[in-house]
């Protein structure tokens, strides 16, 4: 089993927490990993994106290539849009409804997410919402986490596993409301995949 | 042993420390950062007495890693591709004096400029000082090749230079741990006079440098880190330096290359490999992250002879970034696309922070400077390098760091009067300290504001050497204290900041302000620390 999986959002929505807990599934699977990350002046505001790979099999690039991501997983949904060249055509794109705009540019929300209903395979979601009926907003990237399990071919008690380990030293609340935030998504995306 | 998840960078730490580091120097710069950072977390590291301090800039930090290999340690230095340029003086010339401790220069180059002013390939500053260069392929490499690294630097007494580049300074995989080795003894070089580089001695290391040359060659030829691998097509011949072999490889799902390979991870180039694939294959295609240096010197100027594929005919950019599609496209394999970006998705560049207390002084300085001709403003490289974009349009230039004070002397020179410098802190005392006492010689009337967030940011928040210390350094260098003006860059205090930048602006001499006011990513992280600490005094 292999997963390429572009990660996308704006810096400081918590895509490295999503890949903590997809790397840390894949690990304890004996899976072998390849994470390229954003640093630097990119960080402040601006666009971030990673590409996760995860394979039983050994890993050649860095990179994903053009056209053979299986999924990309972004918190926002104009982030979502900018690495479509990525998805491989039966890819899936899951993305939060919710804007992050700081820039004065931002296009009309409406059209942003009638481009993303426009992918073959996408999942639209209100991740803050659900986030906040989770216990805090703050979890909204764990609910799209949950949204993307079906995908991923993991385990979804392994999953759960990961985020009891990763958010364990910040105390029990915060890992009760992501592991709701987790099954929140979860649950939205098995009502919602068929299409 | 243990397998960890780690940076290029944290495994390139993890292998110094492994292979008994006794001290790493570098100045922050993105994408070498977290090597150093990495060190300075590690538990062992501390309880060693390994020195991981930040230094001052590159060219410090050069000279301190070589005084520690003079010592009989071995020593790291650790810096972004523009950085060597800083540091150039003393790497060029350590490879005359030689090392006594390893000494390993790691220098990480930014192909695509990620964030960098340009690409600039590192491995033409380890060809130009004769130095042996290693250049990894992946994470377990990077940390294997610390420890090689160090027994190489040993063995011909030769500081090495480790050349990454960002993506694998920012790549994470599995690493296996090797036995950790103990840090040496202090010892002295065997010769007093060997780093005494008089014209007499230096011409007599410089030979000796000339005839271990061939020594480094032999070294590549037998080397883990290169390798040939045949094929059966001979109709092409590839050279794969560095991470491009891992692009090649993901091409061929099997990992079966028709073509023989020749991968690259230590030079000077194993000539007999090559030689013995020149000979084989019809053509050859260099791939290589960087500037084309492997495919010139296969080439020639005159590109007679050989056939040789690469940056320089187009196979492959000229600029730019490597990955898979461009080995695909260069192989004349079949290339995957997705979809296209819809033309609705616009651009989103990094800002500044809301709360940023460069905004602020960005707001003042555009005020005070309202009645003047524009195009008066030299800066520097941080995060106020952002004053450059909209809404602020503040400054002119980034170019090197320090040089916002050094071009503002020039412009006052040929007569732009008054001409404005904006440094950062750190920026300030990493380079710009020199040039403040160039214009304080020549009572230049140019006016430079210091802004002191009290941080190295742009690199995520390091100690910066400036701190506590900027009045006290420029009265030193002899700016007078008049002259010298405090600011702290909040809202309230608009008029007063516009007053004063207007008032020095007008003075024929030089003036420095210093609006004050710490970076808020750095409060923000300060507190969660104390927050943090906090919790765990009390459980």
């Amino acid at each position: 089993m292999k997963k390429d999986i572009i990660l996308a959002g704006v810096g400081g929505q918590g895509i490295l927490s999503i890949a903590a807990v997809i790397g840390y599934t894949a690990l304890e699977q004996g899976m072998f990993l390849k994470q390229s990350e954003v640093h630097g002046m990119s960080q402040r505001g601006g666009d971030v994106m990673s590409n996760l790979r995860i394979s039983h099999n050994e890993i050649a690039s860095d990179l994903i290539p053009f056209g053979q991501a299986d999924i990309i997983i972004a918190v926002e949904p104009l982030e979502s849009l900018r690495y479509l060249p990525y998805l491989s055509k039966d890819g899936w794109l899951i993305s939060s409804s919710t804007p992050f705009n700081n820039i004065p540019n931002y296009p009309d929300i409406e059209e942003v997410l009638n481009a993303v209903r426009g992918i073959p395979h996408h999942l639209l979601l209100d991740a803050d919402t659900m986030a906040k009926e989770a216990g805090s907003v703050k979890a909204a990237n764990i609910v799209i986490l949950g949204a993307s399990a079906p995908f991923l071919g993991m385990d979804f008690e392994l999953l759960e596993n990961a985020i009891r380990v990763i958010f364990g030293k910040k105390g029990d609340r915060v890992v009760d409301l992501n592991l709701n935030a987790l099954k929140a998504g979860k649950e939205f995306a098995e009502l919602h995949q068929k299409n | 042993m243990q397998k960890l998840l780690l940076l290029g960078d944290e495994a390139i730490a993890q292998g110094a420390l492994d292979a008994g580091l006794s001290g790493i120097y570098a100045y922050p710069g993105t994408p070498s950062t977290e090597i150093t950072e990495f060190v300075q977390k590690s538990k062992y590291a501390s309880e060693q007495g390994i020195h991981s301090q930040w230094s001052s800039n590159e060219k410090t930090a050069m000279e301190t890693a070589l005084g520690m290999s003079y010592a009989g340690k071995r020593a790291m230095v650790c810096m972004k591709h523009v950085g060597l340029n800083v540091a150039a003086d003393p790497f060029v010339n350590s490879a005359i004096t030689g090392a006594n401790g390893g000494l390993i220069v790691v220098s990480a180059d930014d192909p695509s400029m990620h964030s960098s002013q340009n690409e600039q390939d590192s491995r033409f500053f380890g060809k130009f000082a004769l130095m042996p260069i290693l250049e990894p392929s992946n994470q377990q490499e990077a940390y294997d090749m610390v420890h090689y690294g160090f027994d190489l630097s040993e063995k011909y007494l030769i500081p090495v230079l480790m050349r990454i580049t960002t993506r694998m300074a920012h790549s994470r995989a599995g690493v296996v741990r090797r036995e950790v080795r103990k840090q040496n003894e202090a010892h002295l070089p065997s010769d007093l006079r060997q780093f005494v580089l008089l014209p007499a001695i230096a011409r007599r290391r410089y030979k000796h440098l000339l005839s271990n040359y061939p020594h480094f060659v032999a070294e590549s030829e037998k080397s883990p880190f290169n390798q040939y691998i045949d094929g059966h097509d001979k109709s092409r011949g590839i050279i794969v330096c560095g991470l491009a072999y891992n692009y090649l490889m993901e091409n061929y799902p099997d990992r079966e290359v028709p073509h023989p390979v020749v991968r690259i991870g230590q030079y000077p180039l194993p000539k007999n490999m090559i030689e013995k694939l020149v000979d084989a294959c019809d053509e050859i295609l260099v791939v290589e992250d960087g500037y084309p240096m492997v495919e010139e010197l296969l080439k020639g100027y005159l590109g007679v002879g050989l056939t040789v594929k690469g940056r320089l005919d187009g196979t492959i950019p000229r600029d730019g970034e490597l990955n898979p599609n461009i080995l695909a496209a260069a192989l004349g394999l079949e290339d995957t696309f997705g979809l296209p970006i819809p033309s609705l998705v616009v651009g989103r560049p990094p800002m500044l922070c809301s709360g940023c207390p460069h905004i602020d002084s960005y707001g003042a300085l555009n005020e005070a400077l309202s009645m003047l001709a524009k195009g008066r403003v030299f800066s520097d490289i941080g995060c106020y390098t952002l004053g450059a974009l909209h809404p602020y349009e503040a400054i002119n230039s980034c170019v090197d760091m320090g040089a916002s004070i050094t071009m503002a002397k020039g412009a006052a020179d040929a007569g732009m009067i008054p001409a404005v410098a904006v440094i950062g802190d750190s920026t300030f005392t990493h380079s710009g300290m020199t040039g403040l006492l160039d214009a304080v010689v020549e009572n230049s009337p140019i006016t430079v504001l210091i802004l002191d967030n009290a941080t190295t940011a742009m690199t995520g928040g390091q100690d910066s050497a400036a701190m506590g210390r900027i009045e006290d350094i420029c009265k030193g260098l002899g700016v007078e204290e008049d002259h010298i003006r405090v600011v702290r860059p909040l809202k309230k205090n608009h008029d007063e900041f516009v007053r004063i930048l207007e008032e020095e602006l007008a003075y024929q001499g030089v003036s420095v302000i210093i609006p004050r006011r710490e970076c808020i990513v750095a409060i923000d992280k300060r507190m969660r620390d104390k927050f943090k600490n906090k919790k765990t005094a009390t459980t």
